[in-house]
């Protein structure tokens, strides 16, 4: 079972936040909002992109400490740079995850981040992977993290399907984030979104009020 | 260091971790809960029914410190039944939701429950209410206890003006049955009322036939 960390604890700007990542047919779907905020009321940037590229076709999102997040990161993109050179292919999406998971465990007293890991690779199609805060490592079809993330839990366990068409995934992604930025205070701004499957990946950006709009609204 | 130390729940406060809602559709209102008594790491009961008459035509579903949240109910019920005396017929449920929320306001730094009051009256038709730490507000549906927080997202999603009675009462059961699935402290199995004009309807969903989603 994770800690919750509190927002008193993170020192510093904090991307309290909502992330998620979904399998559908052919490939992964991988969104964030794009809040950062440092204690509770004051929203550092508006526009900060959470869904950070570590190799061609892998994606990581953050959630946590925006420092230990950029600084993980970082050497995680080096690593597998480095781990792709030498395989001469690019990395399995399970590598980069457990490249992220060991610089996590191994710092886990220092550390205050999570992440999920999505991409394709040639051996396993899309996957899914999520990292967290201790350094747990696990492998699910769909997967929420961040704040806003507990307000989503049941949408999410309702209007998941497995093999989805992409349109369908999109769609699930983007009502799953507006659901999310709609409670959580501390999520909020655009929607990112990028979509990643064999033949390549796509960024879509949702600003806030292309949302979808639900009943109260 | 061998010795057997007391269990731990017998220390700890029993609180009803939960997951209640309430919804109204044109004619009336669906009150649902599940059945989970905690007190810390331990369920002390399974099959608590958390939707405690106020009345014939009004209910209420408990929420925070399970004795804080059955005194409170207790209170209002023998005060509802004194004012209904006095003036000679069923009591309105804002009548209810107001006696609820005097005694959470006057009491919120001692209590930590919240009860959504819920019913049928001849002038209102269905009404929803909820009273937490002393607000009072009607909204068309509320959601309450811990197990709340995991499907604001989908009651957010799914809600729409204009249910049917069998549609809220489906709406109801999904919702308990997600958060039931992702909240420790909520569990068991589902109890729905259902208050009309015509009376009151009492169902009991045991846990395997409650809904079931992709990962189950």
């Amino acid at each position: 079972m994770e800690k919750h960390c509190t927002e008193s604890r993170v020192k510093g700007v904090s991307t309290g936040t909502t992330i998620l990542a979904a399998v559908f047919d052919g490939g992964v779907v991988i969104g964030s909002d794009s809040r950062a905020s440092m204690g509770e009321e004051y929203v550092s940037s508006k526009t900060i992109n959470k869904v950070i590229q570590v190799h061609d076709r892998i994606f990581c999102c953050i959630a946590g400490s925006l420092a230990d997040a950029q600084a993980i990161t970082k050497a995680a993109k080096f690593h597998l740079s480095f781990h792709s050179v030498q395989m001469e292919s690019p990395p399995r999406v399970m590598a980069a995850a457990s490249v992220l998971k060991d610089l996590c465990y191994k710092n886990r007293e220092e550390l205050q981040a999570g992440f999920i890991t999505a991409g394709w690779d040639k051996k396993n199609g899309p996957q899914v992977y999520v990292v967290a805060l201790g350094g747990m490592l696990i492998n699910q079809l769909v997967t929420i993290a961040g704040s806003g993330s507990t307000y989503i839990y049941g949408y999410i366990d309702a209007k998941y399907k497995p093999n989805m068409t992409k349109e369908e995934c999109l769609q699930f992604a983007t009502n799953a984030l507006a659901l999310a930025m709609g409670r959580d205070n501390v999520s909020g701004g655009v929607a990112h979104l990028v979509v990643v499957t064999e033949k390549g990946v796509e960024h879509v950006v949702v600003p806030g009020d292309k949302l979808p709009k639900f009943h109260d609204e | 260091m061998l010795e057997e130390a007391a269990p731990e729940w017998l220390s700890e406060e029993v609180k009803t971790g939960t997951t209640i809602i309430g919804i109204e559709y044109d004619g009336g209102v669906v009150l649902g809960s599940d059945s989970r008594v905690s007190a810390g790491e331990t369920v002390v009961n399974r099959v608590m029914n958390k939707l405690s008459p106020l009345h014939d035509k009004i209910y209420c579903a408990l929420s925070g410190s399970a004795a804080d949240a059955q005194t409170m109910a207790e209170i209002v019920n023998y005060q509802l039944d004194v004012h209904s005396i006095e003036i000679g017929e069923d009591p309105q449920v804002r009548s209810a939701a107001t006696l609820v929320r005097n005694i959470s306001y006057k009491y919120r730094e001692e209590l930590s429950a919240h009860l959504i009051v819920a019913g049928w009256d001849r002038r209102n038709g269905g009404q929803v209410f909820a009273t937490m730490k002393g607000l009072l507000t009607r909204q068309p549906f509320a959601v309450g206890g811990s197990g709340s927080s995991y499907v604001y997202g989908f009651v957010d999603a799914e809600y729409r003006r204009g249910m049917s009675k069998q549609e809220c009462q489906q709406f109801v059961v999904n919702t308990l049955s997600l958060a039931m699935n992702r909240d420790g402290s909520s569990g068991g199995v589902a109890y729905i009322v259902t208050i009309d004009e015509h009376g009151t309807e009492e169902k009991v969903i045991l846990g395997n036939q409650l809904p079931t989603f992709f990962d189950q």
